[in-house]
């Protein structure tokens, strides 16, 4: 516990799909300090209305676990997780990158773009949009050899993520 | 059935008797339907922080919900510091605020504020309504919330469409909340280990705090027992005093930066500590790095976010604490566990030692009445009747905490985790009208009583005989303290200019002044107070230049502890601790 390393833990919390949800649990992470690395958002039971918000965020073992304790404490909360110690999961971001430029570059760009198995979306004479699938630093990597080739924009999902195997998270 | 009658006959279901409240716009068809029925009593205050900290006295002496009601606005920005002190403080509160209509929320319309979007951060839950048909179930859920686990402040915002459109009403019993299901009995395991390390234990302390108080009447019964069973030391925290009784040859005192010498030294030189119902608090940890460096630690607490925040512990145990003192209890005796007898009583010679040094002593005096004498008589005179003490925040506050001993829980309500100025007197005034026959006393300072004095009127109109003790210094004390250890006795704004006289104005407000300059007059003055079946003000003058001690320095260690006056020279406070508050 004493610890004072700092390390980065994805945390994914289901919560009521009720008015006010996202800004209880932004409102934690402002009001006490805490880092948000990235967090997405979307329902995901329409039947039960349940969302699941996805987390990443770094800090102390006492930080994440007071983190973690914190957010079990808001009333509309049901389960909250920490993928990156219970067991193994996977964690996946889209990324929609705009480049733009011709001749070499734009080629260069095409042929990057092949290697990440990222995908056209939308192009012009003088523009590409890919799309990106995987892991942060993947995206993270792609997005810096885009640099000198015309990079233009950069739109990114944050982090969604999911424990391996049969059990739920 | 409109939204106002529902959210009346919630509250009757939920066992209301009492509202503190404050008329306005957008409650008024809630004012309406108060006026057409008499199960449920309105209190009309001054002032909406006044309602909030009312319901907290009347919460916090009867361990019911206290309520709370008021308009849009300006009349919820006006409770937010009173929310926010029963937070830090958990204490169950709900607070009907009214609102707009929908069709003009986000609209800037008159008296129209974000109140869920404020209040957020200082409730435990908050709910904005906007279909009548939910009205009944939010405040079932809201009670239910409010008092269940770690018990806190509850907000339920209501749009006037809401309150007037109908729709029907669902009892209590058919409101079942999705989520929210508070651990109450703690781990056997955590628990049997926390037993084996106490048996154990050469130097042990029992360290409790307001959870104890908030667990109701048999948790400190029982935690009493154990206490007594185990014969280990206990100090308590400004929260928890009355959770263990004050006057038991087992108690310490209060611990802390105006704990006692004897409390403060067990803490620091401990080998386990059981902590039960605290939460470590800097104002009881001082130097996080100093704090009890030998001691394996122990936690008890309702509140899985209190374990490991500041301090962290060895065995966690998250659970009511009378649940668990109970099982504690029964397993120490089905184990046959038995402390250690012969460290415990080498330990208890080095506490008596540090009793010994009588660090509560001050420099008694004839000639002007010290604020401690004040106490001290204070509580001497009145401890045998069915008294109730409440506190601003300050000197007074802290002298009331040392001085005057509660023996059982519910009778001592001071502002702590918030520390709000202005507490007391409304705070006294809901203690009041729950226990309307017992003795009721604010100890004031003559700068906090000026906060919320407006309640005076409150006293008044429903012939509320609460005693106002000013311990009169002309000072913000503890600032004036503060700038004394920390700021060169650079005394910047804290001297209390062109005080008003509080005999007249006690008189102005239809209740009666008295005033002490001398310590003989001083039993009798207070002998009066308590015989007349009036709300009274008692100035009581006391030496100006009177510091609060022992203290522990901001960024001090348990162990670093200033005595008093001589020590403050001998000692000279780090800068270090400047920067803290």
């Amino acid at each position: 516990m004493q610890t004072q390393e700092i390390r980065r833990h994805t945390i994914s919390i289901l919560v009521d799909n009720e008015a006010g949800v996202l800004a209880r649990v932004i409102g934690l992470f402002s009001g006490r300090g805490y880092n948000i690395e990235s967090l997405t958002v979307a329902e995901v039971d329409t039947r039960e209305q349940l969302s699941r918000i996805t987390i990443v965020t770094s800090g102390t073992l006492m930080i994440i676990e007071q983190i973690k304790a914190q957010l079990r404490r808001l009333v509309p909360v049901h389960k909250v997780s920490d993928l990156t110690i219970e067991g193994p999961s996977v964690s996946r971001e889209l990324a929609l990158v705009k480049v733009t430029g011709a001749g070499e570059k734009r080629v260069e760009s095409l042929r990057i773009a092949d290697i990440f198995r990222a995908r056209v979306v939308d192009s012009t004479n003088e523009s590409f949009v890919f799309e990106i699938v995987g892991a942060t630093d993947k995206l993270d990597a792609f997005i810096r050899l885009m640099e000198p080739l015309g990079l233009m924009d950069v739109s990114r999902t944050g982090v969604v993520a999911i424990a391996r195997g049969p059990n739920p998270i | 059935m409109t939204g106002a009658e529902m959210v009346l006959k919630a509250l009757v279901d939920q066992g209301v008797e009492v509202i503190f409240g404050y008329p306005g716009g957008a409650v008024l068809p809630l004012y309406d339907e108060l006026f057409k029925q008499n199960r449920l009593r309105h209190v009309l205050v001054r002032h909406e922080q006044a309602a909030v900290h009312a319901a907290e006295g009347y919460a916090r002496s009867t361990g019911k919900v206290g309520v709370v009601l008021v308009t849009s606005g300006p009349g919820a920005t006006n409770a937010v510091t009173g929310l926010l002190d029963a937070m830090c403080d958990s204490v169950p509160l709900v607070c009907l605020t009214g609102q707009v209509p929908t069709h003009l929320i986000g609209n800037d319309a008159f008296q129209e504020a974000d109140t869920t979007g404020i209040t957020r951060p200082c409730t435990k839950h908050n709910y904005l309504v906007k279909d009548t048909n939910q009205v009944a179930r939010v405040v079932h859920e809201a009670f239910y919330v409010a008092r269940t686990g770690r018990p806190g402040p509850v907000v339920i915002d209501l749009p006037k469409d809401v309150l007037v459109g109908k729709g029907t009403y669902a009892g209590p019993a058919k409101v079942k909340h999705k989520t929210y299901r508070p651990q109450v009995k703690g781990d056997i395991k955590a628990i049997e280990e926390a037993l084996k390390l106490m048996a154990h234990a050469k130097r042990p302390i029992f360290y409790i705090g307001g959870g104890v108080v908030n667990s109701g009447q048999a948790a400190s019964q029982l935690l009493t027992q154990f206490v007594h069973t185990t014969g280990f030391p206990c100090t308590q925290t400004l929260m928890g005093l009355g959770g263990f009784p004050g006057s038991d040859p087992q108690s310490l005192g209060m611990v802390g930066m105006h704990g006692t010498y004897e409390a403060n030294m067990s803490m620091h030189d401990c080998d386990v500590m059981i902590c039960i119902g605290a939460r470590f608090d800097d104002r009881v940890t001082g130097r996080i790095n100093a704090f009890a460096p030998h001691a394996k630690k122990i936690h008890v607490d309702i509140d899985p976010s209190s374990i490991n925040k500041n301090v962290a512990v060895d065995i966690a145990i998250v659970g009511d604490v009378a649940h668990v003192v109970e099982d504690m209890m029964k397993l120490w005796k089905a184990k046959q566990l038995r402390a250690d007898d012969r460290a415990l009583k080498a330990w208890w010679g080095q506490i008596e030692k540090w009793r010994a040094r009588d660090c509560l002593r001050f420099g008694a005096s004839n000639k002007v009445i010290k604020p401690q004498y004040a106490i001290q008589r204070l509580y001497e005179l009145t401890r045998s009747r069915d008294t109730y003490i409440t506190t601003e925040v300050g000197q007074h506050q802290m002298w009331a905490a040392q001085f005057y001993k509660f023996e059982e829980p519910g009778r001592w309500m001071t502002s702590g985790g918030l520390g709000t100025m202005g507490y007391g007197l409304p705070s006294a005034m809901g203690v009041q009208i729950a226990h309307p026959d017992s003795l009721v006393i604010d100890i004031a300072g003559e700068a906090s009583i000026q906060m919320n004095i407006q309640e005076m009127s409150t006293l008044a109109q429903y012939r509320l005989p609460v005693k106002v003790f000013i311990l009169n210094n002309q000072y913000m004390g503890m600032v004036r303290q503060w700038q004394e250890l920390l700021h060169g006795g650079r005394y910047s704004e804290s001297y209390s200019a062109a005080l008003p006289d509080f005999v007249k104005l006690a008189e102005a407000y239809g209740a009666v002044g008295l005033k002490a300059e001398k310590v003989d007059e001083l039993d009798g003055v207070i002998e009066q107070m308590m015989a007349v079946n009036k709300p009274v003000i008692v100035d009581c003058r006391v030496d100006p230049a009177e510091n609060c001690f022992p203290m522990i320095p901001s960024g001090a260690a348990h162990n670093e502890m200033l005595l008093g006056p001589e020590d403050e020279a001998e000692k000279p406070i780090s800068e270090d601790g400047m920067v803290l508050v």
